[in-house]
């Protein structure tokens, strides 16, 4: 009765009741619920299936109008591609990679997967207008060339209100690169690139790749020229912490006109897991260096965010640059956070830090006039 | 060997090169056995005497820290990298991103007359009648269209004098012709006035076209009195009570002061800062005296050796940072130049330290009488009866200005870059080059540096900063601070 049960794995929107694009757009309906009219190109059940419809995982029942999908009827299988209230929705391009970063939390694949762009050029026109933001991820997206052109064009015509960040190690922005990105004027796009050291072997090392340092220097260098804005982002693991507050004064001397700078806690997902023990510090040990390179690019008057860690183990300086940072669905707070007085303000963990966490994690008391205004005093 | 790496990592020293070469660098002794050393882009770092020496001799422990501090600061390089050629470029163009844009800075002298006998002044005044030496609605015409031939997104109208009040008809007129005639540049318009002449319909039109005001302030009642004389000896009451009357009606920051410290100030640089923080100043500038003018003549009675200046330049120094510590916050104007100059990648553009300077390319001055100047002391040294910093009239080019002129000859001979000593020293990417003050003291625009108060003076304040900022962690904090 639905052709689509057996078609070919397509893309498609969920649509409701009434929808005038029904044709193209799935329907969600509970175990128990009636079938709608038969417009729509197919019907999800949470649950068993009835005849022609397709059963998915109970699990997936936070399924919204709006929320895009990649059914694979055949198979059975469903990706969850897009969802409508979500403020962290990724563009995922590539598992590839031309690095091969120590603490990589998605480890590179080196398989043909051109397919994904294909799916998001054909995913973009379906979102709401009304998103906030997307981010482009791998991989290394710009491993995709055209196709990177093509998606940022695409975001720009279909979701010309919604902010664009590529998360990119920054090695492939040639000037020329650099400029046909620059040209499609897309209104709200950030590139969020990697440092990890003032020394470059170290950069190298870190991110496994001979002359990385260089091509991604280079390649902020040339998005700079471009108009493009940057985000420098460096994850603080043993291997980076010690020389922070010298690559904090490397980006002050020499890369002073960056957006901001996010210094990031590890996340204990993939290589970081294989190498923990060659990158694991606890963050309560390198609170100096941290409070040293805050500083630092603060009086350079440079814009700085602390990622991933949380306000027990943050020097009381460093606060106000604390950011709630982690995707929803990745978020946790561990027991001891249940009583904690600032829990609200605090970012929380990454679901994996169940591996490893601080050992300075503790609940904070209600300190008279506690607020994230104080500690702003690192700057003066 | 990394304790933890898995073995499909490669170990960093596969990424490591134990070869280095020399950047471009300058050293310079600072004390004991301290060496201050500065590369291309203006990047300096302090280091031990021992340290230079491994540094030079190739002797660095490869990838100790300090090999590493100074490969991060681009002053020796190895293998693993080459991109540090365009940054140590695009660090040097920074910092001279000011010279496409030209001239920024335009003083109009609208008269040359005074109500105030200041023994220290710095142009020849006449008494307040005659005429004869305010500027023309002709001259100010032709210098208006002189100033907007200047390529400059940032034009600052200056007005100067003897006492530029004592034309203000004439500024009104240049203000709104200025507007009239703004093809889209940023126009800023500054009064530098002792104030005693300052009318409320003055500061109605100062309030209508966001004017701003520059007077001069020497310090507690006695001491200006005695700087500034003026027939009821009341110079100090009438400046306070006119700054408050500005503040009042343009706002707090729309009134700045200047100081200028004479042989009776130089025994008390903490009454002068805290009469500044009394009337509500966030900034003073400690300035030392001109050689030109009055100052000149008078220069046995007032005048005083640079180095009891640079004695009195830190005991000031030292009591702003100490109001700072304890909360009050007051900046002085001249360190904080420095420190930009020391401290960050960025222009500045204070006229009197630039490479290559900046007479005529960021300055011109078009005097009461028509004559155009390459500068301030350059137009003072005139009224002393040299001319040689005219560029011409204001009925030239401004072509014939700076190509049929010896201006930009000066420039190009001037740069420290190409000075004996300068080329050499470590301070040159922080210092700047004035033929103006050498040609007067010295009487050759290149100077002779051994007996350079200009020298001595800011390489003695550099070395003084830099210390502070090594030795003393809570003065280091205060400074950094302020840029």
């Amino acid at each position: 009765m639905f052709e689509a049960i057996d078609a070919e794995p397509f893309i498609a929107r969920i649509g409701e009741r009434g929808s005038t694009h029904c044709a193209k757009e799935a329907f969600v309906v509970r175990e128990d619920e009636v079938a709608p009219p038969k417009e729509f190109k197919c019907v999800l059940r949470l649950g068993k299936p009835r005849p022609g419809e397709i059963g998915i995982p109970k699990d997936l029942e936070y399924l919204c109008v709006g929320d895009i999908l990649r059914v694979n009827g055949p198979a059975r299988e469903i990706r969850v591609l897009y969802r409508r209230h979500s403020p962290h929705n990724i563009l995922f391009f590539t598992e590839r990679c031309n690095s091969r970063c120590l603490m990589c939390s998605q480890p590179p694949r080196a398989v043909e997967d051109g397919y994904l762009v294909e799916e998001i050029l054909e995913t973009i026109p379906l979102m709401s207008p009304e998103t906030q933001e997307l981010c482009i991820t791998g991989g290394e997206p710009t491993l995709a060339g055209e196709n990177f052109l093509e998606v940022i064009e695409a975001t720009k015509q279909w979701l010309p209100q919604t902010s664009l960040h590529v998360l990119s190690n920054g090695r492939l922005f040639s000037i020329d690169f650099a400029r046909q990105i620059a040209a499609i004027g897309h209104p709200d796009l950030m590139f969020g690139i990697p440092l990890y050291s003032d020394v470059a072997s170290k950069h190298d090392f870190t991110v496994q790749a001979k002359g990385a340092f260089d091509q991604t220097i280079r390649g902020i260098m040339n998005l700079e020229r471009c108009g493009l804005r940057v985000e420098l982002r460096c994850v603080i693991h043993k291997q980076t912490v010690e020389r922070l507050p010298q690559t904090a004064r490397y980006i002050a001397r020499n890369l002073p006109f960056v957006n901001h700078v996010a210094l990031m806690g590890l996340e204990m997902m993939g290589f970081t897991k294989t190498n923990i023990d060659a990158l694991w510090i606890d963050p309560a040990d390198y609170q100096s260096q941290l409070c040293a390179a805050v500083r630092i690019l603060t009086q350079s008057r440079i814009m700085v965010m602390i990622y991933n860690h949380q306000l027990c183990v943050l020097d009381r300086a460093l606060w106000p640059f604390a950011r709630k940072s982690i995707s929803d669905w990745k978020n946790i707070y561990m027991s001891e956070c249940d009583e904690c007085a600032s829990r609200n303000q605090c970012g929380g963990f990454f679901a994996s830090a169940a591996v490893r966490h601080s050992r300075g994690i503790r609940a904070l008391k209600n300190v008279r006039g506690d607020n994230t205004d104080l500690g702003s005093s690192i700057g003066a | 060997m990394t304790p933890g790496l898995n073995k499909s990592f490669r170990e960093l020293k596969t990424y490591q090169s134990d070869e280095y070469r020399l950047l471009p660098m300058r050293f310079l002794f600072l004390d004991a056995d301290r060496y201050i050393i500065t590369n291309l882009a203006g990047g300096h770092r302090v280091i031990k005497r021992h340290q230079l020496d491994d540094l030079v001799n190739h002797r660095l422990a490869a990838h100790s820290i300090l090999y590493d501090d100074l490969k991060g600061d681009h002053f020796l390089a190895d293998g693993d990298s080459d991109v540090y050629g365009e940054l140590l470029a695009a660090k040097y163009r920074t910092r001279h991103a000011h010279l496409p844009d030209f001239t920024a800075l335009h003083l109009f002298v609208v008269t040359l007359r005074c109500d105030h006998s200041c023994q220290y002044c710095q142009v020849s005044r006449v008494s307040e009648d005659r005429p004869a030496y305010d500027m023309t609605q002709e001259t100010a015409d032709c210098a208006i269209g002189l100033m907007f031939r200047s390529p400059s997104p940032y034009i600052k109208v200056e007005f100067q004098g003897g006492e530029p009040l004592l034309n203000f008809d004439l500024i009104r007129y240049i203000v709104e012709e200025v507007n009239r005639r703004n093809d889209g540049r940023h126009v800023q318009f500054v009064i530098t006035s002792n104030l005693s002449s300052l009318t409320d319909d003055m500061l109605d039109f100062c309030a209508q076209n966001a004017i701003f005001f520059s007077t001069s302030l020497d310090g507690p009642a006695a001491l200006h009195d005695h700087n500034r004389p003026r027939p009821n000896r009341n110079s100090h009451a009438l400046t306070v009570n006119a700054i408050q009357r500005i503040r009042d009606r343009l706002g707090d920051d729309s009134v700045s002061a200047l100081m200028t410290s004479t042989a009776e100030s130089l025994t008390q640089p903490e009454a002068i800062v805290d009469e500044y923080v009394r009337l509500g100043f966030r900034s003073i500038f400690l300035r030392y005296i001109s050689p030109y003018g009055f100052a000149a003549k008078t220069a046995t009675h007032i005048g005083y050796e640079t180095e009891q200046f640079i004695a009195f330049f830190k005991r000031g120094l030292q009591h702003i940072i100490k109001l700072n510590s304890l909360g009050t916050n007051i900046q002085e104007v001249y360190t904080r130049l420095l420190l930009q100059r020391i401290l960050t990648p960025h222009v500045t553009n204070y006229v009197d330290l630039q490479s290559p300077p900046g007479i005529g390319i960021s300055v011109l001055v078009y005097n009461y009488d028509g004559d155009v100047y390459a500068s301030d002391e350059g137009r003072m040294l005139a009224e002393m009866g040299d001319k040689r910093f005219r560029l011409g009239t204001v009925h030239n080019t401004h072509r014939e200005l700076f190509l049929n002129s010896d201006v930009l000859p000066t420039v190009f001979e001037t740069m420290l870059e190409g000075l004996p000593e300068c080329c050499d020293c470590a301070l040159l990417p922080f210092c700047g080059s004035d033929p103006v003050f050498h040609y007067r003291t010295q009487g050759s625009t290149a100077g002779h540096r051994p007996t350079s108060a200009f020298c001595k003076r800011n390489m003695e304040l550099m070395r003084h900063l830099i210390r502070l900022l090594e030795d003393d962690h809570e003065a280091a904090s205060i400074l950094r601070s302020w840029i």
